[in-house]
């Protein structure tokens, strides 16, 4: 299911010394630079306001950069980016299956064309027995798993998550981690993935920039040098434990630098 | 990712529990007695007015031609059936003729407002003012200027059932979820994918309560545009079949008019509340019934 050939450690895209000003003088990102590459799972990590959501609105080209630049290695065409918001975002007079056709169907690709696609992708985040049902049906859990069935339709370069499983409560969101990279290693994604939690981070990324805000930007990156796959049994392991402990230290001075 | 087996399982066997506790048969006992309270409730109170009617009417001896006995108000009703379905269909006419324009007119100004802000700034404050104007105030002059009889009316019923379509509509088209926005941005939609795919079904409940309050809307607009038309003849409607029987005070027809007016009103919320349930009750939050 990998797009386009992407050969894993190759670049995929770079954030060059990117500013973000909105209005006068909230300076939303000052200086951002991002190396991603294919195969990467990165987290942002920081507090409120520090700029996540703006850095992915600029990456899924939803706003341009006051100044710098975005690089693309490669062909970057529409659907060679997916997004996951908090919200599952569903068009609610939709199936299940309608909503995962949207990419699709905004390419003039019929539903009948694009079905075994569709199923496949639902199949990836187990919701195969629902394509007939209304979000309205569904649990958080389940339309969240639409939501990324959505992300996955057009083979994307990239999948954008913003603070994806905040608003599921913790016995949900452990579920959907596991299943995040599942996912990842049958379908080979590269993610981008921002959060505010620690825990999360260390679990999925092999990269965690953490940002510091006013202005927003990165302050250092940490690298979880743990391969996958990776499983439950990561959690209760002493170096995740670690990790932890130099990510929370790390966002401990980047909050102290700032003041 | 094929462990949700158990999120599926919670959700599904909630539908299928039994009555377990006190409170669950309170609450279920509830639920039965105001459902048939719903009906039975508003009968009685029609029953009692009714009967309240025919013993002042007979205890006072007021003579039918001041007050009619309910039973009076029926049997005219039954001896003018002609004549009076006849008026009531011309009325309905004008009344569907001016929805049918309202939604029309209606729903393309607001796709039109939503497609070029400029325009929206321009004509929105018109229609407000037309909205505000009372339609019985503008309808003369309307009669002077318009030569054709159901051009009038029409117009006078149209310009009251419009505004609501309008207003509705815009908001609706308007309140589109931001995030929504952006996936069709990210996946390329043009403007009209986001009209048609986007913006329209996200209106429709919107549009839908505008469509009920224009209803009721076109019909007062018909009947009062009646009103001030006068003239009768082959071609006039049931608010002329009231000032005529007026005139003559033959006041049981004037009630039985009365009522079909009130009864076509009914009718027509009627169906508009089930065509709006017909479109919705698959995915929209206000056709889902929750316990309290
Ligand atoms: N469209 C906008 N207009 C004005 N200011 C904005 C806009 N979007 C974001 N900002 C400001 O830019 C800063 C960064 O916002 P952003 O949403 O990127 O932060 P964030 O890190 O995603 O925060 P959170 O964790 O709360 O989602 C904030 O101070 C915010 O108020
Ligand atoms: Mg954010």
């Amino acid at each position: 299911m990998r797009h386009h050939g992407d050969t894993v450690g190759d670049g995929l895209l770079t954030m060059l010394s990117v500013d973000k000003t909105f209005g006068a003088d909230i300076k939303a990102l000052k200086d951002m630079s991002l190396q991603v590459n294919v195969g990467d799972f990165i987290s942002l990590l920081g507090p409120s306001g520090c700029g996540k959501s703006t850095a992915l609105r600029i990456i899924a080209s939803l706003i341009n950069p006051t100044s710098g630049r975005v690089e693309w290695d490669g062909d970057h065409s529409r659907g060679s980016v997916g997004i996951v918001f908090q919200e599952p975002t569903l068009m609610p007079w939709a199936t299940v299956a309608k909503n995962v056709w949207l990419p699709h169907r905004l390419s003039g690709i019929s539903f009948r064309k694009a079905r075994s696609k569709i199923e496949d992708c639902l199949k990836v985040v187990g919701l195969e027995d629902f394509s007939n049902s209304y979000p309205r049906e569904l649990s958080g859990g389940m339309k969240m798993r639409v939501s990324i069935a959505r992300a996955l339709v057009t083979d994307p370069r990239i999948i954008l998550m913003d603070e994806p499983f905040a608003a599921l409560d913790e016995i949900t969101r452990f579920k959907l981690n596991n299943d995040l990279l599942q996912l990842k290693e049958n379908v080979g994604c590269t993610v981008i993935f921002v959060t505010h939690s620690v825990f999360e981070s260390v679990f999925l990324s092999n990269r965690i920039a953490v940002m510091v805000a006013r202005p927003g930007r990165v302050f250092e990156e940490v690298v979880i040098d743990e391969g996958y796959p990776r499983d439950e049994s990561f959690r209760t392991s002493s170096s995740y434990a670690a990790y932890c402990r130099r990510v929370s230290e790390s966002l401990r001075r980047s909050t102290n630098a700032k003041t | 990712m094929a462990h949700i087996s158990d999120e599926i399982e919670t959700s599904r066997s909630e539908a299928s529990k039994a009555i377990v506790d006190v409170d669950e048969y309170r609450r279920q006992r509830r639920a039965r007695l105001e459902r048939i309270g719903k009906w039975l409730m508003p009968l009685i109170v029609l029953a009692l007015m009714l009967w309240m009617w025919n013993r002042i009417v007979t205890v006072n001896e007021i003579p039918h031609y001041i007050l009619p006995d309910p039973a009076l108000v029926i049997t005219t009703l039954a001896a003018d059936i002609s004549l009076l379905w006849n008026a009531l269909l011309v009325t309905l006419r004008i009344t569907l003729l001016a929805l049918a324009v309202a939604v029309i007119g209606g729903v393309g100004l607001a796709v039109i407002f939503t497609q070029s802000r400029f325009v929206e700034m321009s004509l929105f404050p018109y229609a407000v003012i037309l909205q505000v104007t009372p339609v019985i105030s503008i309808a003369p002059l309307i009669f002077i200027y318009v030569d054709n009889r159901t051009v009038g009316l029409l117009l006078c019923a149209w310009i009251v059932a419009f505004f609501p379509v309008l207003s509705n509509t815009t908001l609706g088209l308007n309140s589109v979820d931001h995030n929504l926005r952006d996936l069709f941005r990210i996946y390329g939609a043009n403007r009209w994918q986001e009209l048609v795919h986007l913006r329209l079904p996200s209106a429709l409940p919107y549009f839908l309560g505008g469509l009920r309050i224009a209803g009721g809307l076109a019909l007062i607009g018909a009947v009062v545009a009646e009103y001030v038309a006068g003239t009768g003849g082959i071609n006039s409607g049931l608010a002329f079949t009231i000032l005529e029987a007026g005139y003559r005070l033959n006041i049981p027809r004037m009630f039985a008019a009365l009522l079909l007016i009130a009864g076509t009103g009914v009718l027509i919320f009627l169906i508009l509340s089930l065509l709006s349930h017909l479109l919705l009750h698959k995915w929209h939050e206000s056709a889902v019934k929750r316990e309290a």
